[in-house]
């Protein structure tokens, strides 16, 4: 039995229709309950859905066999597993945001918001600047104009949400896309059926171009 | 003496390696529970996390309470030429959980032999390593992997170190597709990202493996690389223990310690490694020694809920009395029960949250029997 962790919504309703035809399919998946669990024992697989956030955790700590999280989730936490294969769904970019008309003064301390403290320290660190974090959960997109802020690090899809907050992005950190991952121990005693997942899930992706 | 049943995994494991260690003639190695921090901050990058605990000595030198067993063996032996020295040891380690960010006492047990090390003595580690594994479960793997393969191959695309290391973390990873886009970001030819993509999806059983690197050994370096490793897979093959070793270079290790062989063990139904090491002949070398040196630990703390079965009763009797009954009646009656195979709790009143098979309650010298769960 494989134990595959999806992240709730719509990347992970794509994910299970990429494993649906990879033969993995489990129809119970599809009805509308509260349910999380979903399991087809004929063909080996069960399903649960958990907060994307936490695929990670299920799939480090061996509770999932394999499981889809975002490119800014593992680079953020960076647990121990497999990254198997870049699905190429769920695109979008890790960016720095900033008021139009933000211009760097690099005489101070840049402060920082963020949901990514790791992900924006590390990059900050790289450039050898000097930042203050400050860590906040959601609606990252207020903090410049509160004047909380000078930048933000976040997750930038079509940059809509910025425009309409007279934000923009100003530097790409790092191109994000779903990623299969595998925990290291299962890989070793499931390895057959893991692969094959993989394989079969590398046949569907789509490619830019 | 004792009932096997009462001991916990990691404790059955203590005594199964210790004996395994001992027939191959290593010795135990008992350890100062300190060190001095000094040796720590010298070798820093050796160590899995950079915290220590420390703390100041009577003589006013700075203290650690040991994050790592293998530098005070190392410290602590010898150059002697043409002598292997092995030595067991099973020892509490402190180190910062990556979860809690707090220390953490882990039990390790482990096993170095350092001297002149030749392909005998790296076979008789690696295969104890798998011994290792086969006294703690039934099942588990170990993969081995090459750090002069790696290296060399690494050394062949003439990358920069920067770029080495960033290749590194994806074969860590098996993630191919991170290569890939390193390469193309770094000018690496097509052919050359291809060589590692191949190492990187080169894993599994011995036999099926070998052949296919021999493809992408296109250096000496690589070659006598290559030569080493399939001399020893030959020999572990030879002994039986082909069929649980896979080759696997995604063991992501530093290369500044370790050169030649290393790996890792997993068993089934622990999430992380369970055993892992290689051989360090680098750290040797930086630590101004002759002799080369291979070694591994057992992190006995991971196998804690290994195959844990919920117990269904704490004690098999509770035993109640009140002030009317003689101390000496009581003692009498527990030591009976005690005789009988039966372990017994004995209370005034019935303490909670205890899961107990029989409830007693002893009247003068009598035992009656209040409640049967069974």
């Amino acid at each position: 039995m494989i134990n595959v962790a999806l992240p709730k919504g719509r990347l992970g309703e794509k994910v299970y229709d990429m494993f649906e035809k990879s033969g993995y399919e489990c129809p119970s998946i599809k009805e509308v309950n509260r349910k999380l669990i979903f399991e087809n024992e004929e063909a080996g697989v069960r399903y649960f859905w958990v907060k994307p956030s936490d695929v990670a955790i299920y799939v480090e700590r061996g509770a999932a066999d394999i499981g889809v999280a975002g490119k800014d989730i593992l680079l953020e936490y960076a647990p121990d597993v497999y990254e198997l294969l870049d699905l190429n769904l769920g695109k979008c970019r890790m960016a720095v945001a900033a008021k139009k008309d933000f211009r760097d003064n690099t005489e101070n301390t840049l402060r920082v918001a963020t949901k990514f403290t790791n992900i924006a320290k590390d990059y900050y660190s790289k450039k050898g600047r000097d930042i203050d974090i400050i860590k906040l959960n959601g609606s990252i997109e207020i903090a410049p104009i509160l004047g909380l802020s000078d930048v933000i690090v976040d997750i930038v899809e079509t940059g809509k949400t910025l425009l309409e907050n007279d934000l923009e992005p100003k530097e790409t950190i790092v191109p994000i896309s779903a990623r299969l991952i595998a925990n290291k121990s299962s890989f070793k005693f499931k390895m057959e059926q893991i692969e094959n997942i993989k394989n079969s899930l590398k046949a569907q992706v789509k490619t830019d171009d | 003496m004792f009932n096997s049943n009462i001991l916990k995994n990691e404790e059955k494991a203590v005594f199964a390696l210790r004996s395994l260690y001992r027939k191959y003639g290593y010795a135990p190695f008992k350890m100062s529970k300190f060190e001095e921090y000094d040796l720590y901050v010298r070798n820093k990058d050796f160590l899995v996390s950079d915290s220590v605990i420390t703390f100041t000595g009577m003589n006013g030198k700075l203290l650690a309470l040991k994050p790592d067993v293998t530098l005070s063996i190392v410290k602590n032996t010898k150059d002697l030429p043409d002598t292997v020295q092995k030595v067991y040891y099973n020892e509490n380690v402190y180190r910062v959980s990556k979860n809690t960010h707090e220390f953490k006492e882990i039990m390790q047990t482990g096993l170095e032999c350092i001297g002149n090390i030749d392909v005998y003595n790296i076979f008789e580690v690696i295969s104890l390593a798998a011994k290792s594994l086969e006294a703690i479960s039934d099942s588990y793997v170990l993969d081995l992997s090459h750090i002069g393969i790696v290296s060399a191959v690494l050394d062949s695309i003439g990358c920069s170190r920067e770029t080495g290391k960033k290749i590194l973390t994806c074969i860590g990873e098996k993630n191919q597709s991170g290569i890939e886009k390193i390469c193309s970001e770094n000018d690496i030819s097509a052919e050359d990202c291809e060589k590692i993509v191949s190492l990187v999806g080169t894993y599994g059983k011995i036999e099926k493996v070998l052949p296919s690197l021999r493809a992408i050994c296109d250096t000496p370096e690589l070659s006598a690389a290559l030569a080493e490793f399939e001399s020893i897979c030959s020999l572990l093959v030879s002994s039986g223990l082909g069929e649980r070793i896979n080759i696997d270079f995604s063991i992501a290790t530093d290369m500044r310690y370790y050169n030649g062989v290393v790996f890792q063990g997993f068993v089934e139904n622990v999430p992380t490694g369970v055993l892992s090491g290689g051989q360090y002949d680098n750290l040797m070398k930086k630590m101004g020694r002759k002799s080369g040196a291979i070694g591994f630990a057992v992190y006995l703390d991971t196998l804690e809920r290994l195959n844990l079965v919920e117990k269904k009763y704490d004690v098999d009797c509770i035993l109640l009395y009140d002030e009317t009954v003689q101390a000496a009646d009581l003692a009498g009656a527990v030591n009976k029960l005690v005789a009988e195979g039966r372990n017994v709790m004995v209370q005034k009143t019935l303490p909670e949250n205890i899961k107990y098979r029989q409830l007693l309650k002893i009247n003068g010298k009598e035992v009656d029997e209040l409640e049967n769960n069974d």
